[in-house]
């Protein structure tokens, strides 16, 4: 074949994948406009979906920036009922993505959600399950957490065999906590 | 062309036991490790992997006649990375809990070769119908693969099947069986035992190549 013959011959040899190419760039398209909305809002339940859960008694929330994290204010109603954080830091394998429930003055810890981990399966992804997740409920926010076995007051009893996972659990509450605590208490409505 | 080529019913035939694409072809193996810890998530990717092959192989099989010899992988990358969006999107958009948990192994499907293998060993040379009938039974096929893998290592592992508990409670979960290791043990054991299976069956006669 000479050099001429073959440029021309481009054209009639890759036709086919120009073509294809378009056909599932457009099949695509279409596909990401009509599932676009329903994946953002799978995204968004995800979060808000966890509120009540995370605050007794709420109904939705309210999300805002303060300090670079991610809070919604828990409601009840037109009522204010706490706070959700959203909260990351380094877990034992990768980032830890949680929620933290916090009652309106910040003082007290309501509830804990998982977002995303991928710590050990079958010791430290056991974070993920309501009986760690509960040893957190009521605990006071003037202390910072820390992983033990026994339970005192500011002490998280560690899941065996995951204490490094539980204890990045508590770091990232700590960090998150330390951070807004006081600008979360003052941000609350007045007579809470 | 298509004389000497088996038949619809051969093809679907041969994916399920004899050319299977795990234990016989040893294809898909990295998704057949990774995500065979349940069968909730083993499932939900056999089930994927049966949407991207059948429509691969459809397509395929449609412009097999336009094909170049030198363009045909580049062909088939296009139309299968076309359908592994389409089904990434899909189960976002409705399974998203399945969708956080297999992560990359939904896109990875891209690179899984059964699919590759069997646009080119018959989609690219057979007509729609038994394109077709190859992509059921070689999807069939992968998914009682996965299926057993995943069985042995929920039960062993966790004490489940299908996240319902199967097992006494008295019975130790095997923690190793849900860690990378078990998957590992488990298709290795499971490989040798299909392999000594079937060279037991066309003793003395020599591997089918």
């Amino acid at each position: 074949m000479t050099e001429t013959k073959r440029q021309s011959g481009y054209f009639a040899q890759a036709w086919l994948v120009i073509a294809l190419a378009l056909g599932f760039s457009a099949a695509l398209a279409g596909v990401d406009v009509a599932l676009r909305d329903r994946i953002a809002d799978n995204k968004r339940k995800a979060t808000f979906g966890k509120i009540p859960e995370l605050v007794p008694g709420a109904t939705g929330g309210v999300a805002m920036e303060v300090d670079g994290y991610t809070v919604y204010r828990a409601m009840v109603g037109a009522r204010q009922a706490g706070w959700v954080v959203r909260a990351a830091g380094q877990g034992y394998a990768d980032r830890i993505e949680l929620l933290v429930g916090l009652d309106a003055r910040a003082e007290t810890i309501t509830g804990l959600a998982i977002l995303d981990q991928k710590e050990t399966p079958g010791l430290g992804d056991n974070i993920r399950t309501p009986e760690f997740r509960g040893r957190f409920a009521g605990k006071k926010t003037d202390r910072p957490l820390q992983p033990g076995s026994k339970t005192a007051d500011n002490e998280i009893q560690a899941i065996s065999g995951a204490t490094i996972s539980s204890g990045s659990v508590c770091t990232i509450i700590n960090d998150a906590v330390a951070a807004l605590r006081e600008k979360l208490a003052a941000m609350a409505e007045p007579g809470l | 062309m298509a004389n000497n080529q088996p038949t619809a019913l051969e093809r679907f035939l041969r994916g399920i036991l004899p050319e299977n694409p795990l234990y016989r072809q040893v294809l898909g193996t990295c998704p057949s490790l990774a995500v065979t810890n349940n069968m909730k998530a083993a499932m939900t990717m056999a089930a994927s992997v049966a949407f991207v092959l059948i429509c691969a192989n459809l397509m395929t099989s449609l412009i097999r006649n336009l094909l170049k010899p030198h363009l045909r992988i580049l062909v088939f990358t296009l139309t299968i990375a076309a359908f592994v969006t389409i089904a990434d999107s899909f189960l976002a958009a409705f399974l998203p809990e399945m969708s956080a948990e297999l992560g990359p192994y939904i896109p990875l499907i891209i690179v899984n070769c059964i699919i590759i293998c069997r646009c080119e060993v018959c989609a690219s040379k057979q007509g729609l119908f038994a394109s077709a009938a190859d992509a059921v039974g070689q999807s069939v096929g992968y998914a009682l693969a996965l299926a057993s893998i995943a069985t042995v290592r929920e039960i062993l592992g966790m004490k489940t099947w299908f996240g319902l508990p199967v097992m006494p409670g008295s019975f130790p979960a095997w923690g190793i069986m849900i860690l990378p290791p078990g998957a590992f043990i488990t298709l290795g054991l499971l490989l040798g035992a299909a392999n000594w299976a079937a060279s037991a069956r066309s003793k003395p006669s020599a591997k089918p190549s």
